[in-house]
């Protein structure tokens, strides 16, 4: 057996692989939850010291899991000066971390504050598209994913593969873009790596992040339970759509969706909405993300087609390349699962934010396994986890 | 749907349709008297292995590269899929269109692009213009290897061995060929043709018509999709297809060869052809495997023993388990 690009896609190649290999030689009962950080619990000295203060770079609280942090500093290049941190003039992470971080509040074994780790690559051609860059997708992807935990983020690291005949200027305005992107999303880019490796100009880019759950916050998969509710915090497909229509050079009015989603993510923990479990809607799309939830709860999820947003330009591009908005990916879209009482409540606190307003609830948990949809015409279909690449058809 | 009459089978006969009526739920509407079945219509599904062995080996020569649409990368040959030949070195790339193959041959004079150039009446007037465009611009390293095929004499191989009870007809292919087509058939075979487009209720009505049709024992054709498809077809299409391609029998898998079904390079386009539409026309399907009964509808997906078992998509026995048109792949996500 050989690596195939549908081990990349996200959707079950990718699940087995990872189970097959990873899983079986990095066991490790964090990271088989499989979420999208892992949420660790600070040693007692320091969990005290973070939920007040932040936290101290570079700590090695979490697993390693194969980062250069083993290797002599005066190894590892920095991270270009573009992304000094320094010079961030945005919100300053342990000010916007502060005010989260408080007490546990009251209610008597509430989990105590803890860190959130999370670790994304990027890979995309081209490197800057309509509506964000390679950059901007790898603060926003890992910030994402911490968030998606309920952590507030505060600190990335980023380890830059460069490829020999790469444009210096091109590097000089994805950094820029990185940095923009920090500075929107509250954090600080702290730690980095460059190295050069084959030819071609190519560019990737790895992330690293850690933030802290406050106190009292608890949000995984497996939590959820029938009754609750699912909301979605925008239209689906538009970063796909729009890379492939830049790969295939067709010219249409889609923008990536590449965005921060913090402000969704507080505004739905501030709202006082029960959040059980949230997923950003990456690789593998909606069924993928829903799947996920499925298993790991325990629990079956049904899908109201007419109220899933999709734009109408992505919709028509979908009809056209015979793709399904449902496995599309998004760098900016998440899901929400909430307790069914809170769904309006939820709702609403999504809709008041930039990332959220086209926010709607589109289903529902109940008891039983797998994901279905109530489809537009009144039939129920099963929306599978995304099989292969997710490819256009031929006719 | 409250039919309660004598049980029928309706055959889609496109991909296309097939993966619309599990995803609009149609089946779910219907009453268990109706039975749908899927036909030949998908054409990653109906190439031969020994095609796709061909293609294959012209990835691993380093003097070519193979351009293939993404549906094709999974479907299994005799050694392995296009697929497995990229991991193993070979050049393969996923095209979108066609036409991406001008641009690379022109950038890479010293590689010869094969296309595999897999599809119906509504994909090969793309291969017609993109030999048009090659020709009209000097670029001569691209070759098409060929398994190219015409939906209607499947149809009739199909209505000969007692198929189904009317058929659903395929929207865009029809709309290449024409409404008016299917007259014969209806007439021959005694059957309703219903053509419909893809959104949910087209697909019912069609279902309601050929339902009808066949409790009255009429053996209509109808057009449900005459926003799209003309009586008398695209003849533009047509002929941009005759210009540069002509009839040959070809070899469908799981139903076996069928004279006038194919299309081959003309000759004097001779050296354009990368091969193909010459692969041997013998049936060499794994053992277990019961594609044909399936792509036929004499069974369901599901009663192919190794459905789900030896066949699943991360390991295809047949290309109806990994296209995103094929009725076992579409049967396995969706059941």
């Amino acid at each position: 057996m050989k690596i195939t690009a549908a081990h990349g896609s996200g959707g079950l190649d990718s699940a087995l692989l990872v189970r097959d290999i990873f899983g079986k030689h990095f066991s490790d009962p964090v990271l088989a939850r499989l979420e999208d950080a892992a949420v660790l619990d600070l040693p007692a000295a320091l969990a005290g010291a973070g939920a007040t203060a932040g936290l101290p770079v570079g700590s090695s609280a979490g697993p390693d899991l194969g980062s250069s942090a083993g290797l002599p500093a005066g190894l590892r290049p920095r991270a270009s000066a573009g992304s000094a941190p320094e010079r961030s003039s945005g919100p300053r992470p342990e000010a916007s971390a502060g005010a989260g971080l408080g007490p546990a509040p009251g209610s008597p074994g509430a989990p105590p504050a803890r860190l959130a780790f999370s670790t994304d690559g990027f890979v995309v051609t081209p490197l800057v598209f309509r509506g964000g860059d390679i950059g901007k997708l790898s603060v926003c992807g890992t910030v994402n994913d911490l968030l998606m935990m309920g952590a507030i983020p505060l600190y990335l690291s980023c380890g830059f593969i460069l490829e020999e005949g790469l444009d210096i200027a091109l590097l000089d305005a994805i950094a820029a873009s990185m940095a923009e992107a920090a500075r929107g999303a509250g954090v600080r880019i702290v730690a980095g790596d460059t190295k050069v490796a084959g030819v071609g100009g190519g560019l990737y880019i790895n992330t690293a992040g850690v933030g802290v759950v406050p106190a009292g916050r608890a949000i995984a998969a497996d939590a959820c339970a029938p009754g609750d509710a699912i909301l979605l915090s925008g239209g689906l497909g538009n970063h796909h759509a729009c890379i492939l229509s830049a790969r295939m050079g067709i010219e249409n009015g889609i923008e990536s969706d590449c965005a921060c989603l913090r402000d969704v993510a507080e505004a739905l923990h501030a709202s006082g909405a029960r959040v059980k479990a949230m997923r950003d809607v990456t690789r593998g799309g909606l069924g993928a993300v829903l799947n996920e939830i499925a298993d790991s709860s325990g629990c079956s999820v049904t899908l109201r087609e007419e109220d899933i947003p999709v734009d109408a330009a992505v919709r028509a591009f979908c009809g056209l390349m015979g793709l399904d908005p449902l496995y599309m990916g998004n760098e900016g879209k998440m899901i929400a699962v909430v307790d069914g009482a809170d769904a309006e409540k939820a709702l609403s606190a999504a809709r008041g934010t930039q990332n959220g307003k086209n926010a709607a609830l589109i289903g529902g948990v109940a008891a039983g396994r797998g994901v279905f949809m109530r489809t537009r015409l009144g039939g129920t279909r099963r929306v599978d986890n995304l099989r292969g690449e997710g490819l256009p058809r031929i006719c | 749907m409250g039919y309660d009459g004598p049980p029928l089978s309706i055959m889609e006969v496109c991909g296309t349709h097939t993966a619309a009526i599990f995803k609009t739920g149609v089946r779910s509407l219907l009453s268990p008297k109706i039975r749908l079945i899927s036909g030949p219509g998908c054409p990653v599904c109906v190439t031969p292995a020994a095609y796709i062995d061909r293609c294959a080996a012209l990835a691993k020569t380093g003097r070519h590269a193979v351009m293939s649409f993404g549906d094709m990368l999974k479907a299994p040959g005799a050694r392995g899929s296009l697929s497995d030949a990229r991991a193993e070195g070979g050049r393969v790339e996923m095209m979108y269109a066609p036409f991406e193959a001008l641009e690379r041959a022109k950038r890479e004079p010293d590689t010869i692009f094969a296309l595999a150039a897999v599809g119906f009446e509504t994909t090969i007037p793309a291969y017609a213009l993109v030999l048009e465009e090659a020709l009209a611009r000097g670029i001569e390293n691209i070759r098409l290897v060929t398994a190219l095929k015409s939906v209607l004499p499947a149809l009739a191989w199909v209505s000969e061995r007692g198929g189904a009870d009317g058929f659903l007809c395929p929207g865009h292919v029809s709309v290449i060929t024409g409404a008016g087509v299917y007259a014969r058939l209806a007439e021959l075979y005694d059957r309703p043709f219903v053509i419909a487009g893809f959104e949910g209720e087209h697909i019912l009505a069609a279902i309601f018509e050929i339902v009808r049709a066949v409790s009255e024992k009429r053996a209509v054709v109808r057009n449900l999709y005459p926003s799209a498809v003309r009586e008398e077809g695209n003849a533009k299409a047509r002929a941009l297809i005759a210009k540069y391609f002509e009839p040959c029998a070809a070899f469908w898998r799981g139903l076996g060869a069928i004279s006038d079904s194919g299309f081959r390079l003309r000759r004097e386009y001779a050296r354009f052809d990368g091969g193909g539409s010459d692969v041997p026309d013998e049936d060499v399907l794994p053992e277990g495997c019961r594609c044909g009964d399936v792509i036929t509808g004499r069974i369901d997906p599901n009663e192919c023993p190794a459905f789900g078992a030896a066949c699943r998509p991360e390991h295809p026995v047949g290309p109806c388990m990994v296209s995103a048109e094929g009725v076992c792949g579409i049967w396995h996500s969706h059941m």
